[in-house]
Formats: structure tokens, C-alpha cells, sequence
């Protein structure tokens, strides 16, 4: 096509953190060194993908085309609007969580440090392969790498608990990639986009021959088999995960692995179903609503779940399952507007999210507290945690000022144009759930009853000199991570830009 | 020199035996450097011919020049179907050969010149029938590569192995004995033992009809399933691989089943025909439901072993069911699948195997518990069996995932769903197996109940368990084994293309063309 580039600069990307595992292992007794290779590798990173978002801005596409796998399927790098989006969101978000990481396994004494940094640099290349995939295939192999990657760094404490959240961890992405999304990607090989080289590129490669049930199946096997999207029935290795240190489930419980799950739906919607064919006007299936019904009821339980939750990760993990399946509802709405507000709040719940978890793991290394009920009047002594949660929160809520308006106020005007109303209902709900479990917390740090405080406590007063915040480089990533989310609702310009690039041609007027 | 190449493969490794086996009684250490330089050069002559075959087509080779008109020749014919199995033979042969260095005297101490004599005649008699072209030498090679077995199994210092190799030489023995009296009633009806002859007589005479060409048909077939362990014909192997010396248990099980499935195939495409097999006889969805019931028993039966190599043990039995499975669905995909799949899983069960016997050593136990801490203790040898284990799982990009992705292709295209059902499910079962095997290396077997804190800064000075690799000559062939499944999984493009030189493209037999020595190359 006239406006695709040829470009080495997506492998070197993706390389960078895969070859920066190796100064790590070489620096393994040389802390500063070490650290300082895992940082060097996250800024060359990001050089490397923001060199290429001026390309990708202006509508044109970077390939980098390597060989075949099997006929027909090359292994190759293909970075459009969708892609680029979520490389930079990862790219850029690595940095803060290494200095964040260096605080918190510092803090905390962590054992093998070694095995988990480079084990976090090996994720992060995974990530970027899956960003960038050009075709099912490579999609699926970087997905799978990913999986495995992670493994060691969620099961880092070696104890049971660890063990058995690491069973379960790998026993459903592992699992529903092989018995669903396998199977559904031989199945799409076969039913005719063998020839086509599976590849994403003019939207969609199934026919309207699969038959609506066909259409299905196949659609639900994508988006329970890529099940780091967290849809339920499949969810609860998310909150397993949780057993990980804070920085993994900060970068990739809330970002990177997550996100994958639902960028490779959105993928499978927009480059291999196609949007029109999930739709129901001319040539359409009309299946899209049906996975747009099993996102809802995610939204709804796992808000109610996360409820009942008095342990702040496994909250944040409830609440990140129901917003992961926001984005799978935009997706299968397939209207400009609702794809626009996915993908827009792929970037958004990244920013907010990891604010989130940055704030718990700071609150864990200042106090050992992991239960919100020990945290009240907590914010006296850590306002800028504290405060920095509640930027972080209102993002995810999508409350002015933050990014979160923006990407769910494009889902709402999303969900309208396809004239769904029940489920325009589904997002009010869910968003007053939001508010309900994020909230509170903020609240009873900062303004704590006395029967909330331990026997004899009173409601301390603020006074600087109480101040006792977690190490200084847990603070400033999570205070960066809160502005960035503010930041994000007055200048998301650029970031809107990349989406229409990516949705406009999807959407010939 | 080049045009001698098929025989050359052969008689360098039966000399080398026939030499071992003289200076072998006076100096023991022969054996090792002459194994290993006489495997080298059949794995060279081995990658020549593949790549003489594959630029310029099939070669026949007629032992002592006596061709086909004088009716008494033996043919040895190389496309690049036995071709590619050949190097596979010779890299396995060569990389077992390699790891037996320090292992051979250590567990048959006082008889390794006979145990280097008999593996080189087992090498032979396993690339001998992957080239031959005769069913009457094939059956005289059979038994060279069985007779050798039977020998090394025995040879290991367990009782059980001992036990185990009797009930091998019984089993083995009627599988033979079938495969001996189909070849006599295709000798009946045709007059000939040249496969492709015997298949121009079938076609020419219209012999398809023939009962004798039936009773044959089955009689083979039923010898090779003995051979390949195939279900519910499975018995000898289990106890006959896992008590065998660890060297033995390495080369026979990657290499033993898989040879078989490849004589399989030739059998029933080169001797019977595509037509013959799939059309008229009309057995595929009865032994494509054997090779379910295969592949979902083989992992169950996996899922319930304490002992490590015992569980790969059944799982060759499963593997085996996707091989037949693959071969009977009757379709392109699942045909090549399944060729693809001969070669990369005799690498990753020689990776798994080679491991095991790594691991064997240095704990004294075939039990997975005791398996505790190698994450840390041996992390090269433990990376290089997760990689044999990801293989086996199908995860990409080692070659497990392609060769599945072939025999799943051909398993929807034929509307096998039943097979498609049965392959995922053993990929599900291997992740189990598996990753229950990595928790234990990863953990130990009872992890603690506290968190994994240490005291230093996190440096990694204190490092609590000292790393104690095996040592180089056992894990140099395993690293190499580990690089070669990701390469084959890279690179299975290469392949399968080579494979199509022989089965083209959509077709699912072997065109006489290509058989008949020579064609044009494509």
C-alpha cells in the first residue's frame, strides 16, 4: 500500500528490554548498574516508539516484514494508530514503575532482585511484540511469551500463597489460550484468511459465510481465549495475581498484561471480524452485541466485588476487570465512537490504574498495611499518597479533571449511537459502583471517625512534621502518574489524533 | 563419491561397530571417539544427501549394482522424506552419542565397548530403515534395530530393566513376526518385495481387490503399531524406557517410535497407495478414533505418574496418537503435520529425555518431588528441559506449536473434531505435567509458609544454594537439542516445503513420479 514505511525501528524496539536482560544478569551484584540498565533500555525504548509517532500520526503505517512462520504468515511488526497508541502507553509507563520498582524492592529487602527485573525487562519486550504484531500469529506468539514471562515474577515470593496464585495465574492465560484462542486462530486460517496472511490490515479478513452462529463461537473464543482481558468466567487469575510485588501489579496487572487481553480483542474486532461484519447493518452478523452483553455483566459483578473487597490490591484488581471490560464493550459495540473510547480508555485506566497500585504498594512500604480498613487516617501522614489516590481514582471514575472523562464520556456517546439503552444503564450503574469503592477510601483516610481508629487513636492532626511518606522513588512516579492523568484531560489532543487514524479508515462515511 | 552417499550413511556406522566390537576387547575407550566420529560423518553424509535430494530430486542406490531388472537387487531410494527423517536420526544419534561420554561407563561399568556396539548398530539399523526401499530388508533392519534395543535395555543395572526388556523382546517379537507374514502374503500376490514395485503390481494387475492384499495390509500394519507403541499396543514401553540406562532410554525414545511412524507412512502410501488406504479401505474414522483414545489416554495415564520418566513415557504414547492420528486423517495438513511432527518430537523427547537423565544422576531418584530447587541448582539444564516442556505444550515458537498447528489444520478441514478436541486437551494435560514439574523446581516440594525475604540489600551476594551444573559433555547435546526446537519452530516454513518436494502441496499421497528415482526436481 502507497502509505506504509518499511522501518527496522519496530524490531529494534522490541528488542531493547530482550537485549537488556543481559546487563542486568552481567550486573547482577552491581545494584547501581543493574538499575541503571533497566532504565537506559526503558528510555531507549520510548525514544524508539515516539520516533515513529510522527509517521503514524500522519496516517502512515511502519512494517517491518521478518520471514515466514508458515505459509502465507510472516512474523512481522505492523504499527498503526492502535498500535502505537498502546506501545507509548507501555513504553512511557516502564520508566516511572523501574524507579518505582527500585524503591519498593529496596524498601521491602526483596529477594532476587535480579531474576525480577530481568524477567520485568523480558514482559515489557513481550508487550511491545504484541503491540506491534502485524498478524494473528505473531500476535498469539507474543501473547503466549508474555504469559510465561510473567510467571516468575508473579509467584516472586516463593511461598504457597504465591505458588497458588501462580496455579492459577498460568492455568487460565495459559489454558484458555490453548483450548480457545488456538483453536479459533486455526479456525480462521482455515475459513479463509490462510491466503491473506491473517494480517489486520483491511479490516477485517472473514467473510459473512461463517453463519451468525459460527460468527459466535468464533468471536467468544477470541475473547474468552485471550483471557488477560479478564472477562468473566475467566477473571479470577487477576485477582491471584495479586500475590505479585506491587510494581508488576502496577505495570502489568493494571497495564501492560491486561491491556494486552483487551488489545488483541480490539484487534480481532477491527482486524479480523471487521467491524462492519459484527454490526447489524448491511453484511453484518449482528454478533458484536452478544459479547458486548457478557462485557456488561462483567462491568457490573466485578464493581459489586470489588465492593465487598477490604484488601486494596485485590479491590483495584476487581475494579480493573470491570474497566478492562469497558474496553471490550466499546470494541463490540463497533461504532466510530465507542472503538474511538476504547481505545482512548486503554491509555486512560493505564494512567489512572497505575496511580492506584503505585499508592497501595507506597502505603504497604511506609506502614506494612494492606487492608483498607487499618488505613484510616492515613492520609494525615501520607497526603501525597493519599492525594495522589484520589486523582488517580476520579480518572478511573471519569470525573472531571482527568483523562477518564474524556475516554468514558466517548464510550457513553459510543453506546448511544448504537442505540443500546440498557446498556447506556450498565455504565451509569457501574459508574456509581466506581465512585462507591474508590471514594470511601480516600475519604476515611483523610477524615477517619473515631470507632474507625484503633482503640485509644484519635483522629491525628495534620502537621508536616507527621509526614511519613514512603521512599522518595515510590512517591514521585506516583505523583508524576497523577498529574499525567490531569494532564491528560486538557492536552489528549495528540493522543485523539492517533486513535482517528486508526478508526477513521474504519469507518468510511 | 557422492553417488554412493545412501550407502555410505550406512556402512560407516555398521564398520564402526564391526571395529568396536574387535578393538573394543582390548581398549574400551575406543568406543566413544569412534561412535562419535562415525555418527558425525553419517550426519554429514546424511545433510549432503538431504540437500543432493532436495535440489535435484530422489535418488535410488542399488546395493552392489544389482539393479531392478535383475530382480534381486535391494534399492535403497532417498526423497526428501526419508531424507529429512534421516538427519533427524543422525543429529539424534550424534547428540545421545555425545551425552554418553561419562555416562556409559558410569551405568554399564565393564561393558561399554559392547554398549557402543550395539548403539552403532542400532543407528544403523534405524537409518537403514528410513532409507531402504524393500519390504523384506525393511523387516531385516526392523529387527537389527529391535535386537540392538533389546540388548541396551537390558544392559542397565536394574533388575526391572532386565524385566522390562524380556517383555520388550515378546512384544517386539510378534510386532515383527506380523510385519514378517504381511510382507509374505504382498510377496504371494505380487512376486516382488520393491515397495514401489509391489504398488506397480497392485495398480497393474488390479490386485486392490484382493483379500491376501487385505490380510497384509492389516498384518503390517499391526506389526508397526507393536513397534510404535502405538494404543492400546503401548504395554512394552513405559517400563521398557524408564528402567533402561539413561543413554539408552535417550536415543530409543525419540527415535524408535517415530522411525516406525515414519515406515507407516512409507508403507501406506509408497506400498498401498493414498487410494488404496484412504479410499477403498475407508478406515480413517476408526483409527482416527483409535488415535483419540490414544492421545487423551497416553496424557491421562502421563497425569498419574510420580516418576518423571515414566510420565514421558506415556506421554510418546499420546505423542504417537497424534503421529497416526495426523497421518489417517486422510488430509494434506494433518500428512505433513505429522511428518513435521516425527522430527520435532523426536527432538523434544530427546531434550526431555536427555534432561531426565541429567537429573537422574544427580538426585538418584526418577521421582518429580524430588525435583526441589533445580531453577537454582542447575538453571541451564532446567532451561533447557522448560524448553523441551514448552514444546511439548505447543507453545510458540518452538516447533510443538507448528506441528500442531498443521494437525489441528488438517484435523478441521477433514471434520475430525473429535481429534482437534483430543489434541488441545493433551496440550492442556502437558501444561499441567509440566508446570506442575516447574512449581516443584521453582518452590521445592514443600514451599515455605512465610514470605521469601532475605536479609541482604537485595544484591544477590548471598546467594542461600550454590548453581552445580552437569557437566559439559551431558549438557552441550542438551543445550543443542533445545536450540534446535526453537530453530525447527522458526524456520518450520523450510520444512514443510522440503516435506512438499515429496507429498505436494493438497495432495495426501506420494506421487510414483518421485519414487521412481528420476523425476525432475521441482
Amino acid at each position: 500500500m502507497e502509505n506504509e514505511v518499511h522501518s527496522w525501528v519496530p524490531l529494534l524496539a522490541f528488542l531493547t528490554p530482550l537485549l537488556a536482560v543481559l546487563p542486568i544478569l552481567i550486573f547482577r551484584r552491581e545494584t547501581m548498574l543493574r538499575d541503571g540498565s533497566t532504565i537506559a533500555a526503558g528510555i531507549v525504548m520510548l525514544c524508539l516508539v515516539v520516533s515513529m509517532l510522527g509517521d503514524v500520526s500522519a496516517g502512515k503505517i511502519i512494517t517491518c516484514h521478518l520471514f515466514d512462520l508458515v505459509p502465507n504468515v510472516p512474523l512481522e511488526f505492523r504499527i498503526d494508530g492502535l498500535g502505537m497508541l498502546f506501545a507509548l502507553v507501555a513504553s512511557f509507563l516502564w520508566i516511572p514503575t523501574s524507579f518505582y520498582g527500585f524503591g519498593y524492592m529496596r524498601g521491602l529487602k526483596e529477594h532476587s532482585q535480579t531474576r525480577f527485573f530481568a524477567f520485568f525487562a523480558v514482559s515489557l519486550s513481550a508487550t511491545i511484540g504484541v503491540a506491534f504484531a502485524g498478524n494473528l500469529l505473531t500476535m498469539y506468539l507474543f501473547y503466549e511469551m508474555l504469559s510465561l514471562a510473567t510467571f516468575p515474577l508473579v509467584t516472586h515470593h516463593q511461598d504457597k500463597e504465591a505458588r497458588s496464585g501462580g496455579r492459577t495465574y498460568l492455568s487460565h492465560l495459559l489454558g484458555t489460550s490453548v483450548a480457545f484462542a488456538l483453536p479459533a486462530l486455526i479456525w480462521c486460517y482455515v475459513a479463509g484468511g490462510g491466503a491473506d496472511g491473517m494480517n489486520f490490515s483491511d479490516g477485517g479478513f472473514l467473510s459473512a459465510d461463517l453463519g451468525p452462529t459460527g460468527g459466535v463461537v468464533l468471536l467468544l473464543l477470541f475473547a474468552f481465549g485471550f483471557s488477560k482481558a479478564g472477562m468473566m468466567p475467566f477473571h479470577s487469575w487477576l485477582p491471584g495475581a495479586m500475590v505479585a510485588p506491587t510494581p508488576v501489579s502496577a505495570l502489568l496487572h493494571a497495564v501492560a498484561v491486561v491491556k494486552v487481553g483487551v488489545f488483541c480483542v480490539l484487534r480481532v474486532v477491527t482486524g479480523v471480524f471487521g467491524v462492519d461484519l459484527l454490526g447489524r447493518g448491511e453484511g453484518g452478523l449482528d454478533i458484536g452485541i452478544t459479547l458486548a452483553w457478557v462485557a456488561a455483566f462483567t462491568v457490573i459483578v466485578s464493581s459489586l466485588i470489588a465492593l465487598t473487597q477490604d484488601n486494596l490490591k485485590r479491590r483495584l484488581a476487581f475494579s480493573t476487570i470491570g474497566q478492562l471490560s469497558y474496553i471490550i464493550l466499546g470494541a463490540a459495540l463497533a461504532t466510530k465512537l465507542s472503538v474511538s473510547g476504547s481505545m482512548l480508555h486503554i491509555a486512560a485506566h493505564a494512567v489512572g490504574k497505575i496511580t492506584l497500585f503505585y499508592c497501595a504498594g507506597a502505603i504497604f512500604v511506609a506502614t506494612g498495611k494492606k487492608y483498607i480498613s487499618q488505613m484510616s487516617g492515613l492520609g494525615k501522614t501520607m497526603p501525597f499518597t493519599f492525594g495522589a489516590f484520589f486523582l488517580g481514582s476520579l480518572s478511573v471514575i471519569g470525573l472531571p479533571p482527568t483523562f477518564g472523562l474524556i475516554s468514558k464520556f466517548h464510550l457513553v456517546m459510543g453506546t448511544a449511537e448504537a442505540g443500546e439503552k440498557v446498556l447506556l444503564v450498565v455504565f451509569l450503574v457501574s459508574t456509581i459502583l466506581n465512585a462507591a469503592y474508590f471514594l470511601p477510601i480516600v475519604f476515611r483516610a483523610f477524615f477517619p471517625k473515631n470507632d474507625q481508629l484503633p482503640d485509644g487513636e484519635t483522629a491525628p492532626k495534620f502537621s508536616w512534621s507527621a509526614v511519613r511518606e514512603a521512599p522518595l522513588m515510590c512517591v514521585v512516579p506516583l505523583a508524576l502518574t497523577a498529574f499525567l492523568s490531569v494532564f491528560l484531560f486538557f492536552g489528549s489532543g495528540f493522543l485523539r489524533e492517533l486513535v482517528a487514524t486508526f478508526v477513521d479508515p474504519l469507518f468510511p462515511k | 563419491m557422492a553417488e554412493h552417499l545412501p550407502v555410505i550413511v550406512l556402512l560407516v556406522p555398521l564398520f564402526a561397530a564391526l571395529i568396536n566390537a574387535l578393538a573394543g576387547s582390548a581398549d574400551e575407550r575406543v568406543g566413544f571417539p569412534l561412535t562419535v566420529a562415525a555418527l558425525t560423518a553419517s550426519l554429514a553424509s546424511a545433510v549432503v544427501l538431504l540437500l543432493h535430494v532436495v535440489a535435484e530430486g530422489p535418488i535410488s542406490y542399488f546395493l552392489g549394482g544389482w539393479d531392478q531388472i535383475s530382480g534381486i537387487g535391494i534399492e535403497l531410494r532417498i526423497d526428501t522424506l526419508n531424507g529429512l527423517v534421516l538427519v533427524t536420526v543422525a543429529a539424534v544419534g550424534l547428540l545421545t552419542a555425545i551425552y554418553s561420554c561419562q555416562r556409559v561407563p558410569e551405568d554399564t561399568p565393564g561393558r561399554v565397548a559392547n554398549f557402543y556396539t550395539l548403539y552403532l548398530l542400532l543407528c544403523t539399523g534405524l537409518m537403514g530403515m528410513t532409507v531402504t526401499a524393500d519390504a523384506f530388508n525393511l523387516f531385516v533392519l526392523i529387527e537389527i534395530a529391535s535386537l540392538t534395543s533389546y540388548g541396551l535395555i537390558a544392559m542397565g543395572s536394574s533388575k526391572r530393566g532386565t524385566y522390562a526388556a524380556f517383555n520388550y523382546i515378546i512384544m517386539g517379537t510378534i510386532g515383527a513376526s506380523f510385519y514378517l507374514l504381511g510382507v509374505g502374503y504382498l510377496y504371494i500376490a505380487t512376486g516382488t518385495l520393491d515397495m514401489s514395485d509391489i504398488h506397480a503390481t497392485i495398480i497393474t494387475e488390479g490386485l486392490s481387490d484382493s483379500p491376501s492384499i487385505l490380510v497384509a495390509f492389516v498384518l503390517i500394519t499391526i506389526g508397526v503399531w507393536i513397534k510404535m507403541a502405538f494404543f492400546p499396543l503401548y504395554g512394552w514401553l513405559p517400563n521398557a524406557y524408564t528402567f533402561a540406562p539413561s543413554t539408552t532410554s535417550a536415543i530409543l525414545a525419540p527415535l524408535m517410535t517415530k522411525v516406525s511412524i515414519y515406515v507407516m507412512i512409507r508403507i501406506m502410501l509408497t506400498v498401498f497407495g493414498s487410494e488404496y488406504v484412504f479410499e477403498q479401505l475407508g478406515w480413517s474414522r476408526l483409527i482416527v478414533a483409535l488415535a483419540t483414545i490414544a492421545i487423551v489416554a497416553g496424557s491421562v495415564l502421563a497425569l498419574a505418574q510420580k516418576k518423571l520418566k515414566k510420565m514421558l513415557c506415556y506421554l510418546i504414547v499420546a505423542e504417537v496418537g497424534y503421529m497416526v492420528g495426523g497421518v489417517w486423517l486422510a488430509d494434506h495438513n494433518g500428512l505433513v503435520g505429522s511428518v513435521y511432527h516425527i522430527i520435532s518430537d523426536a527432538f523434544m523427547t530427546l531434550c526431555l529425555f536427555l534432561a531426565a537423565g541429567i537429573f537422574f544422576r544427580r538426585l538418584g531418584s526418577h521421582y518429580i518431588d524430588e525435583l526441589g530447587g533445580m531453577f537454582s541448582k542447575m538453571p541451564v539444564t532446567m532451561a533447557a528441559f522448560a524448553v523441551g516442556a514448552l514444546a511439548m505444550i505447543g507453545i510458540p515458537p518452538t516447533c510443538g506449536f507448528f506441528s500442531k498447528w498443521y494437525l489441528i489444520q488438517g484435523g478441521i478441514a477433514s471434520g475430525h473434531w473429535e481429534y482437534v478436541v483430543a489434541l488441545l486437551f493433551s496440550s492442556l494435560v502437558n501444561a499441567v505435567l509440566f508446570f506442575r514439574i516447574f512449581e516443584v523446581a521453582l518452590f521445592g516440594s514443600k514451599p515455605a509458609e512465610g514470605h521469601g525475604h532475605s536479609d541482604d540489600h537485595g544484591n544477590d551476594h548471598a546467594e542461600p544454594v550454590k548453581i552445580d551444573e552437569a557437566r559439559p559433555a551431558t549438557l552441550i547435546p542438551l543445550v543443542a537439542t533445545a536450540a534446535i526446537i526453537i530453530l525447527l519452530g522458526v524456520f518450520n516454513g523450510k520444512i514443510i516445503d522440503i516435506i512438499q518436494l515429496t507429498i505436494p502441496a493438497g495432495s495426501i499421497e506420494i506421487p510414483a513420479g518421485t519414487m521412481s528415482g528420476h523425476a525432475a526436481p521441482k
